[in-house]
């Protein structure tokens, strides 16, 4: 089983990489590019019958820090 | 002063802080490795060092706070036992929960390494107590993900605490406030950017980091 854990500043806190990124699409002469916000995709492969909560818990624990990030899980079907 | 450098694959500045350690306290700190468990009876202060513990992967510090010694750093923490940690270290403690906020990247997006101005906000606390109040001091910063934040009422908590250790009289890295340095409520962990073990002798440009050492070992023995 294969689950994806998104991982984005929370709204507010200030995302110099983004901006950068904004800068450089700007630079390559994309116009219209309003905002930039860059954050993690991370992949897991996990054993089946691992749990929502189990996966929750990953990520509070580690894979996010709620301080400044929020996430999102998104479970995959099995291949 | 019975101390402990922890080391985490990654640290560099583990050699530097036991350096001035033993020079200040006459005696060797002890290395203890991150997947050690315990720290030596008797510990008496505990210094996480500077570096880039795990290649900074995934967070800078989330990886060294989930590291097995931490567990027993915690607890020595919560006893009251004095805990520093300096830059990366300062991450690991924000990672770890033993202090608020999170340690993000530069405003500048650039790595940042040069002496900097710092305001001494609280010359009352365990590890401050060898400068004066509202002092100028000259530390030196080296560090990509030095930008501290919190949200406004940890801010107006730290404050309004004097938890606020030291500040940066000059823009480095768009923390906050210009927050360089924060204590913990109980007043015995305290994480900063800059380097005090970079500043002990004439001979390194400076001496405003010894008297942090000095300080904290006239109050602890």
């Amino acid at each position: 089983m294969k689950a994806r854990v998104f991982v984005t500043l929370k709204p507010g806190v200030l995302d110099p990489q983004g901006k950068a990124i904004h800068h450089a699409l700007e630079g390559l002469g994309f116009g219209g590019v309003n905002d930039v916000r860059a954050g993690k995709l991370i992949e897991l492969d996990l054993a089946d019958g691992t749990s929502d909560g189990d996966i929750e818990e990953m990520c509070r624990k580690l894979l996010a820090n709620t301080v400044i990030e929020n996430f999102r899980v998104e479970r995959l079907q099995d291949a | 002063m019975k101390s402990a450098v922890i080391v985490f694959p990654g640290s560099n500045c583990d050699r530097d802080i036991a350096v001035a350690l033993e020079d200040v306290t006459g005696r060797k700190p002890a290395m203890v490795w991150h997947r050690d468990s315990e720290l030596p009876d008797g510990t008496d202060f505990i210094a996480l060092p500077g570096g880039f513990s795990y290649g900074d992967y995934l967070r800078s510090g989330a990886m060294a706070a989930r590291s097995p010694i931490m567990r027993s750093v915690t607890e020595a923490a919560n006893r009251g036992v004095p805990v520093i940690g300096i830059c990366n270290g300062f991450q690991v403690l924000t990672e770890t929960g033993l202090l608020p906020g999170a340690l993000m990247r530069n405003a500048g997006l650039s790595f940042v390494c040069r002496p900097v101005r710092l305001k001494v906000e609280n010359s009352q606390s365990l590890f401050t107590s060898g400068y004066n109040s509202s002092e100028e001091i000259v530390i030196p910063v080296a560090h990509h993900d030095g930008n501290f934040q919190a949200d406004e009422s940890t801010l107006d908590r730290l404050e309004g605490e004097g938890r606020v250790a030291f500040r940066y009289l000059e823009e480095v890295n768009g923390s906050a406030r210009r927050i360089a340095g924060i204590l913990n409520d109980a007043g015995n962990v305290l994480g900063l950017m800059p380097h005090p073990e970079r500043v002990m002798e004439p001979a390194h440009g400076g001496t405003d980091g010894r008297r942090l050492f000095e300080g904290l070992l006239e109050t602890v023995s």
